[in-house]
């Protein structure tokens, strides 16, 4: 585009990577960098300090080998698997609602979303009220007069993954469906048109023509719920605190712990550098579908 | 399904028509199925203005989806002002400072600096910079606790670990991504006619982003504020990290609050700064109503 300036090709365009120096810095520097060095570092036995003293794998070997670790990684699995599926279903379904040309369109949406603003932290500890079997939901119940009532998930170490789930799907559904609302919003009027004069019934104009028309929305849906599941933390540390015992750590607090609170950096490296693997095996089919197949993206 | 059929039969109808029948069977199921999912979604708010506004000898008596008997304010200002954090019990009051202090230039510098980088990625393409972009914007999808410590070693080597400096320096980082996309789209998205006809004039990089760019794409900065004031304002992790406990954002102090287990719990002073907490973001969400649907979206568009 800007040509001017000819003698020198790196003086060319100067303000240009001027204002480019802080992205270059932060893709550079602090992201291939960090990522690259945190990766180096986890095949290092660093506990208070970072040191070069290399055990190869050993630091793996030792995460797997981690009850903590393992009771993690099962409950981001449960976690991340539910809250897909949740979230997209009920994302879907909300969207699909406020998409029958209803009154107070503006109302209901803002009231689906306005959890979406509120920080995981506030999110948690609201949940955590709630779900307290003395005073919440199940003291409620049971003042009704069903006695036997049983609902504490976050008591329970059998289901307390779920106690997580239902804040986390309280506070993020809005923002799915909004992304469906959108992605509904661009089909053609025709094709409703279309399958109304065919006689085809609601449902399954939805099921069959609008979703599989909708596909990109859903991946961009997916791919962004999936991101957040990995990084899930600040919920967790809110609402359980990882509790009861060590029944709903997950990776991220794992990581935390143990480079901030344990002085066992190698352990958080290593463990940290597991939850980049992750994500890449999300990313890098997505990312080849999405821009592999056809060019610019 | 019978009300299926009439269902799609009424989507045909031009928009903003009266069905005939207000309280047809259809309207009566969706609206009731609407109205029962907003309360759903409204409960915790609910439960929190209420219990927050007991006092702790209703609340050991009663459930929490009751309504006060008798309104007490005692709770909030407990929570602004005498709450204690562990070492200090000076309440939410110094949380809140302190992320005011963390906000506002964080604000200020990452949108300065990312939308002069969406310029010119826009504008002023030169050699290499799609490729940058394009770790860019995979790097927002890194977990952060892979770039946690590398960052920790930066500050600590600019001096800046523990200080609000550092915090608003990380915080303009990890905005980058998702602020460059925002603004990069916007500004291509701007008729290259114009650009072309200022350059004609000889306007260089700044006086056309200051003259021409800034003043047509203030909806989008405005879009770009709603997004940080919130990201920045609940932000936790980053917090606690790369702070010391005197300059702890609100979220760590309201965290610490609740979550320490010294004492009785007071539930009605743990909700009452529960809600304080959220009061900025949700303030911000109810004030920009559809620039902030507009503003999560972004993080949705592709590149």
């Amino acid at each position: 585009m800007a040509t001017i300036g000819k003698p020198n090709s790196l003086f060319r365009n100067m303000s240009a990577k001027i204002a480019a120096i802080p992205m270059i810095f932060t893709a550079l520097v602090v992201f291939v960098g960090g990522t690259l060095w945190t990766v180096t570092y986890s095949f290092t036995n660093s506990k208070l300090l970072p040191r070069e003293k290399w055990v190869g794998f050993d630091q793996y070997e030792r995460l797997w080998g981690t009850n903590r670790w393992n009771v993690a990684i099962e409950n981001i699995l449960i976690y991340g698997f539910f809250s897909l599926i949740f979230s997209l279903v009920i994302g879907f379904v909300l969207a699909a609602l406020l998409d029958q040309k209803i009154r107070f369109e503006d109302a209901f949406r803002t009231i689906l979303l306005y959890p979406f603003a509120l920080s995981f932290i506030v999110t948690g500890l609201v949940w955590q009220w709630i779900l307290n079997p003395e005073f919440g939901i199940q003291s409620m119940v049971r003042g009704l007069g069903w006695e036997s009532f049983t609902f504490d998930p976050l008591y329970n170490p059998e289901i307390v993954v779920y106690g997580l789930l239902i804040a986390g799907l309280w506070q993020g559904t809005g923002f799915v469906m909004c992304l469906m609302l959108a992605g509904l919003r661009g089909i053609d009027e025709d094709i409703w048109k279309a399958a109304r004069v065919d006689g085809i019934p609601m449902w399954k104009t939805y099921l069959f023509i609008i979703i599989p028309m909708m596909r990109p929305v859903f991946i961009t849906t997916l791919v962004i719920i999936a991101a957040g599941i990995v990084k899930l933390y600040d919920l967790v540390v809110a609402q359980t605190s990882g509790g009861p015992g060590i029944a709903s750590e997950v990776p991220a607090k794992y990581v935390y712990d143990y480079m901030f609170q344990g002085q066992n950096l190698g352990q958080g490296f290593a463990a940290s550098t597991m939850m980049l693997v992750s994500v890449l095996i999300v990313l890098i089919p997505w990312a080849y579908l999405e821009f592999g197949g056809r060019k610019n993206g | 399904m019978a009300d299926a059929t009439l269902n799609v039969g009424q989507l045909g109808e031009p928009s903003g028509t009266k069905p005939k029948r207000t309280f047809s069977r259809r309207n009566i199921i969706l609206y009731g199925t609407l109205i029962v999912i907003a309360m759903y979604y409204l409960l915790p708010l609910y439960v929190m203005v209420v219990t927050s506004l007991k006092g702790m000898p209703e609340i050991r008596l009663g459930n929490i989806f009751a309504p006060p008997v008798e309104i007490t304010f005692e709770p909030w200002a407990k929570a602004w002002a005498t709450a204690c954090t562990g070492l200090n019990c000076d309440g939410l009051s110094r949380g809140f400072w302190n992320s005011v202090q963390i906000t506002i230039p964080s604000v200020i510098i990452s949108i300065a600096i990312a939308s002069v980088n969406g310029y010119a990625l826009a504008n002023w393409r030169f050699k290499g910079a799609d490729v940058f972009f394009t770790i860019l914007i995979f790097g927002a999808f890194i977990p952060y606790q892979v770039m946690l410590y590398p960052m920790v070693i930066l500050l600590r080597e600019m001096g800046i670990y523990g200080t609000l400096t550092g915090l608003v320096i990380v915080h303009t980082i990890f905005g980058m991504p998702i602020l460059t996309l925002l603004f990069r789209n916007y500004f291509t998205s701007i008729p290259e006619e114009l650009f072309k006809a200022a350059r004609v004039d000889g306007a260089g990089f700044w006086s056309i982003y200051l003259k021409i760019m800034l003043p047509m794409s203030l909806p989008i900065f405005v879009v770009a504020m709603i997004l940080q004031i919130t990201g920045i304002w609940n932000d936790f992790l980053f917090g606690v990290v790369y702070t010391k406990p005197d300059i702890y954002p609100m979220t760590v102090q309201l965290n610490n609050i609740v979550n320490s287990v010294q004492g009785v719990k007071e539930y009605n002073v743990n909700m009452a700064a529960t809600i304080l907490t959220g009061l900025v973001p949700l303030t911000v969400y109810f004030i920009s109503g559809k620039l902030f649907v507009r503003g999560i979206a972004a993080g949705a568009v592709k590149g």
